[in-house]
């Protein structure tokens, strides 16, 4: 028997109120080692306070050939940010 | 080449020339995802039988503070290796294609790792020089263009420094020893000075894929470039321990800023490479023996984790 252990994506939280962040992935053959491998590949520096783990195979990621239609929409649309707006420069805290 | 495949060609080299990254799932020139795929695990082997000259003084490190301080530096390259067959595999090529590559002897890795570790003094020089050379190289890839690997080196290289400063630490408190100890250090440096060198490959002249790999800015910097940069950062620190770099051509220049240094053995260079060096032999077998003897833990778990899986869905039923 020869079989491959499944590819983990590893997701670190730094600190307390910060988000969890992809570190990078390994492999292991369930959940709780991937846990376990994780903590001795990407936290062996204090690097984090809590992880996630989830089989690579679970993430579906956007197809980059489609990012055209589905990012450039939003480049054109300048008025969704803060500086579009004039104002008088008496006003401060806007 | 069809039509289509050179306007992508075009369209990707332009990517790179205004510094974009290159990342997994992006279209990429077939020669690009297979030198990457080569380098990077020609990389991750580099780390993971780097581990092997080193592991084998932890056992008989003088003190306790110098063995956690090697059991972590080895455990690091053993991360090194992870990260970058990580790296790798989002190329598609999977773990254990790699693992084949590196156990049957397919693949490449650093030959710097062929050579011996004989006394204590050379686990000072390795970690002073060997990672001093590795760092100057990988300091460079965190610039690199494809992603992954790129993120893999910048974690690499904030854990290299403490690697680095523990090899000079172990030479300077050698050379403020006995007599005996400083010359323990010095014949160190005399046996590792020039297969350091010899850690950036070929001379600019005699590597071909150098201009391809800059074109798509897998490099930086040439190969002779890292070498005068190891040569200039190295020299200085080799006088601080009162030890003597074994080059009699070697001597600051005035005009360009640089040492001078004298021409490498390239012959040994290539005879290593070539699988003639002093461990070559040893460096594969005991790499297989660790692969082999480890298959029954890999299986077990396996059968342990499916296992597992099973009982849970027989609960939940
Ligand atoms: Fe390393
Ligand atoms: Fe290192």
């Amino acid at each position: 028997m020869n079989k491959e252990w499944p590819i983990w994506e590893i997701f670190i939280r730094s600190k307390n109120g910060l988000e969890h962040r992809h570190a990078g992935s390994l492999h292991a053959a369930d959940a709780e080692m991937a846990i376990q491998n994780a903590r001795d590949v990407y936290t062996r520096r204090q690097e984090g306070v809590s992880l996630w783990v989830v089989e690579s195979k679970h993430i579906t990621a956007s197809n980059p050939e489609k990012n055209g239609e589905l990012f450039e929409p939003a480049a054109d649309k300048v008025y969704r940010h803060p500086t579009f707006y004039t104002l008088p420069d008496e006003i401060k805290h806007m | 080449m069809d039509n289509k495949t050179r306007d992508l060609e075009v369209e990707f080299q332009a990517r790179i020339d205004s510094g974009e990254n290159i990342e997994a799932k992006d279209w990429m020139p077939e020669k690009y995802r297979k030198t990457h795929i080569r380098q990077i695990s020609q990389h991750a082997h580099s780390e993971v039988i780097g581990m092997l000259p080193e592991g084998n003084w932890i056992t008989r490190a003088p003190s306790l503070r110098r063995k956690v301080a090697l059991l972590a530096k080895v455990q690091d390259e053993a991360g090194h290796g992870l990260y970058l067959y990580s790296a790798a595999e989002t190329l598609g090529i999977s773990r254990d294609q790699l693992m084949e590559q590196l156990n049957s002897g397919k693949a490449k890795y650093s030959s710097i790792f062929n050579y011996p570790t004989v006394t204590w003094a050379d686990i000072g020089a390795v970690g002073w020089l060997v990672d001093g050379a590795a760092i100057i190289n990988q300091v460079m890839l965190t610039k690199t263009s494809y992603g992954p690997y790129a993120r893999a080196m910048v974690r690499i290289c904030k854990e290299e420094s403490f690697h680095q400063r523990q090899g000079y630490e172990i030479m300077l408190t050698l050379c403020n020893g006995t007599e005996v100890q400083k010359a323990m250090a010095q014949d160190a440096l005399n046996r590792w000075w020039w297969p350091s060198m010899m850690m950036f490959g070929p001379r600019d002249e005699d590597s071909p894929n150098t201009e391809q790999s800059m074109k798509w800015k897998i490099k930086k910097k040439t190969n002779d470039e890292l070498r005068q940069q190891f040569v200039d950062q190295t020299v200085p620190q080799a006088e601080i321990l009162g030890l003597t770099v074994p080059d009699p051509d070697l001597k600051w220049n005035e005009k360009t800023g640089h040492y001078d240094f004298g021409e490498l053995d390239w012959e040994e260079f290539w005879n290593v490479v070539k699988g003639n060096g002093l461990c070559n032999k040893k460096r594969l077998a005991d790499r297989n023996k660790a692969w082999d003897e480890g298959a029954w833990v890999r299986e077990a778990a396996t059968v342990h984790a499916e296992k597992k899986a099973n009982r849970r869905l027989n609960k939940a039923v």
